[in-house]
């Protein structure tokens, strides 16, 4: 659509500006403001420049949570985009069975995050748990208080729960913009399943799966109450995240200057992140259009 | 019906589709369906086993959560239910929840509409920009914000108050609601809204009068979203409340006590929560998938 350039635009953004700017600037602004001073009381502070995201960056502890929350986001969207194009494929298109089908996909995403962490501690714990007692009567001596691989495995399979089926959806909404004409055409050209899906189906989806993938590394990133709940971060500190860490710094140690630098840090990995991406898959899209492709 | 030979277009058409409605049963045959029913049938049983748990808990006492291992409730009570509704320090979390819920829902749509009309209709100094900024708020950590919104409510006597909670969910909210809401006004064409001007309408008229019922499928869908992010935050809930205003969400942690945790009550509290959602979702059942691709497909 061309738009129409004009400035007075200006004046229906105003309200909005005003707002985030409350709720965004002046606390990030605070933020910038602690992580280059060494704060002791209200009165008494001292500029310290960078070397608070010096210690920060050398911190061993935060590194092992930065690994972990890179492993933890690269896991769950191996498994969560694969899993939510195949479940989107499946889904009944019309009737009342597809309602049906929808409303129960989108159960989990509608639960608070806290109560997902307690659903799964419910379902999992060794005493009560149906899941828990299961794999026990099993043979196995499944503990996520103890062993952290169980523990792993487990939050794991809480997000793939949890949020599969936003890519899911995502997905099935893009199937269901392809026209008909297509699926005639393949079928007048007898092609096979595969190649329905590869060159038909796929390339519909590079659009939503875009943003599910921004969408879903962005909230693992930010993944702070289905562990804590679950876990609490153990055993030890295999399942604490970044957010866990920070929280603990901030609220717990009050820790004000090392904690802000920390955010900042954890801020821009974020962005960067989101921001490859981003420009790596559009200029992908931009390739495949100079040449003539889709 | 018998095949003879066609004479009219009709018959040849007709004939054409019954064979091909034929062939594409054929296609679809018996089995390759109740493949798909049954994988998909498991993905279901997958996602309802954690929520039929907590249903089957939230249905017993904790001697019996604790003492029998069951996967139904053998002794049916509604106590833990009795409990949560009968005192006031539990249900109240729930009316919080909902105040806040419902002031945010309500401050995030009526600035972000014009705003996405803005960004959907016009070019203007720094848009791009802007939109961009808007997006890096949607992926700010809420752990980032936590102390400083502590700070800043606290210092302007908001702390407590569920408009403060609602503030903060504008944070991430508001640029949800402009990126979904501006995919759906960028797909009504833009000569609705020249002929608006041309037979005399105002801004202010048009817009509410023409332009806002084309989208209310989109505002719908952006209403639900904007529900489902609030509805679920706990962090910045948690952290700006005390009693006065405090999250069903953060009184839910007060079920551990020095005697053990109530799970009953727990997980009766639990199911409590998945309610509203799902009121929620059947209202927009039919737009949720578009509403999900954010209205760009």
């Amino acid at each position: 659509m061309n738009k129409v350039y004009n400035n007075k635009a200006w004046f229906l953004i105003l309200p909005m500006l005003l707002l985030v700017a409350f709720s965004a600037i002046i606390p990030l602004m605070t933020v910038v403001n602690y992580s280059v001073q060494d704060v002791f009381d209200a009165n008494t502070r001292f500029f310290t420049g960078t070397e608070w995201f010096e210690t920060m960056l050398n911190n061993p502890t935060l590194q092992a949570a930065l690994l972990r929350q890179f492993a933890f986001s690269f896991t769950i969207l191996a498994i969560q985009v694969p899993l939510g194009i195949g479940i989107a494929l499946l889904m009944p298109k019309r009737g009342w069975q597809a309602s049906a089908v929808l409303i129960l996909i989108t159960l989990p995403l509608l639960i608070p995050w806290n109560v997902v962490g307690s659903i799964w501690q419910l379902f999992t714990r060794g005493d009560i748990g149906l899941m828990g007692v299961g794999i026990r009567q099993l043979g196995y001596a499944y503990n996520i208080t103890r062993n952290p691989a169980d523990a792993w495995a487990t939050i794991i399979l809480m997000d793939v729960w949890h949020w599969t089926p936003l890519i899911a959806l995502l997905c099935y909404s893009g199937l269901r913009s392809i026209p008909d004409a297509y699926y005639q055409a393949a079928r007048i050209d007898r092609a096979s399943k595969w190649a329905v899906f590869r060159y038909i189906q796929l390339p519909k989806l590079t659009n939503v799966l875009v943003i599910g993938i921004l969408l879903r590394f962005m909230h693992s990133f930010m993944i702070y109450a289905e562990p804590f709940v679950l876990t609490g971060g153990g055993p030890g500190s295999s399942t604490t995240f970044l957010s866990q860490s920070l929280t603990t710094m901030a609220i717990g140690q009050q820790d004000l200057g090392p904690s802000a630098a920390f955010s900042l840090i954890y801020f821009l990995i974020i962005l960067l992140v989101c921001w490859v991406f981003y420009t790596a898959i559009m200029n992908m899209q931009k390739d495949n259009a100079n040449q003539g492709g889709a | 019906m018998t095949r003879s030979v066609p004479t009219t277009p009709e018959t040849v058409r007709q004939q054409a589709a019954e064979s091909a409605a034929k062939r594409r049963k054929r296609a679809r045959s018996a089995p390759i369906r109740w493949r798909r029913r049954t994988l998909l049938g498991l993905y279901l049983v997958f996602v309802m086993l954690p929520i039929y748990w907590l249903l089957n808990l939230s249905f017993q006492t904790n001697s019996e959560i604790l003492g029998s291992f069951s996967f139904w409730p053998q002794n049916f009570t509604l106590g833990n239910y009795v409990g949560i509704f009968t005192d006031a320090n539990w249900y109240m979390g729930y009316v919080n929840s909902l105040a806040y819920v419902l002031m945010n829902m309500l401050i995030s749509i009526s600035v972000a509409l014009p705003a996405a009309y803005a960004f959907s209709r016009f070019r203007f100094i720094g848009d791009k920009h802007l939109f961009f900024w808007l997006l890096t708020n949607l992926m700010a950590p809420p752990a980032v914000f936590l102390l400083p919104y502590f700070q800043l409510y606290y210092s302007v006597g908001l702390f407590d108050t569920h408009i403060a909670v609602a503030l903060a969910h504008c944070l991430f909210n508001i640029p949800l609601a402009i990126w979904i809401l501006e995919g759906f006004m960028s797909s009504v064409p833009k000569e609705v809204d020249e002929t608006a001007y041309i037979d005399g309408y105002s801004f202010p008229r048009f817009f509410v009068t023409i332009f806002i019922p084309m989208i209310r499928s989109g505002i719908g869908v952006t209403l639900f979203f904007l529900f489902m992010f609030s509805w679920v935050e706990l962090l910045l809930s948690r952290t700006l409340t005390a009693t006065n205003a405090q999250p069903i969400a953060s009184i839910m942690t007060r079920t551990s006590t020095a005697s053990g945790i109530d799970w009953g009550t727990l997980a009766a509290a639990g199911v409590l929560t998945i309610l509203p959602g799902i009121v929620v979702v059947y209202f927009v059942r039919n737009h949720i998938a578009k509403g999900f691709a954010l209205g760009r497909t």
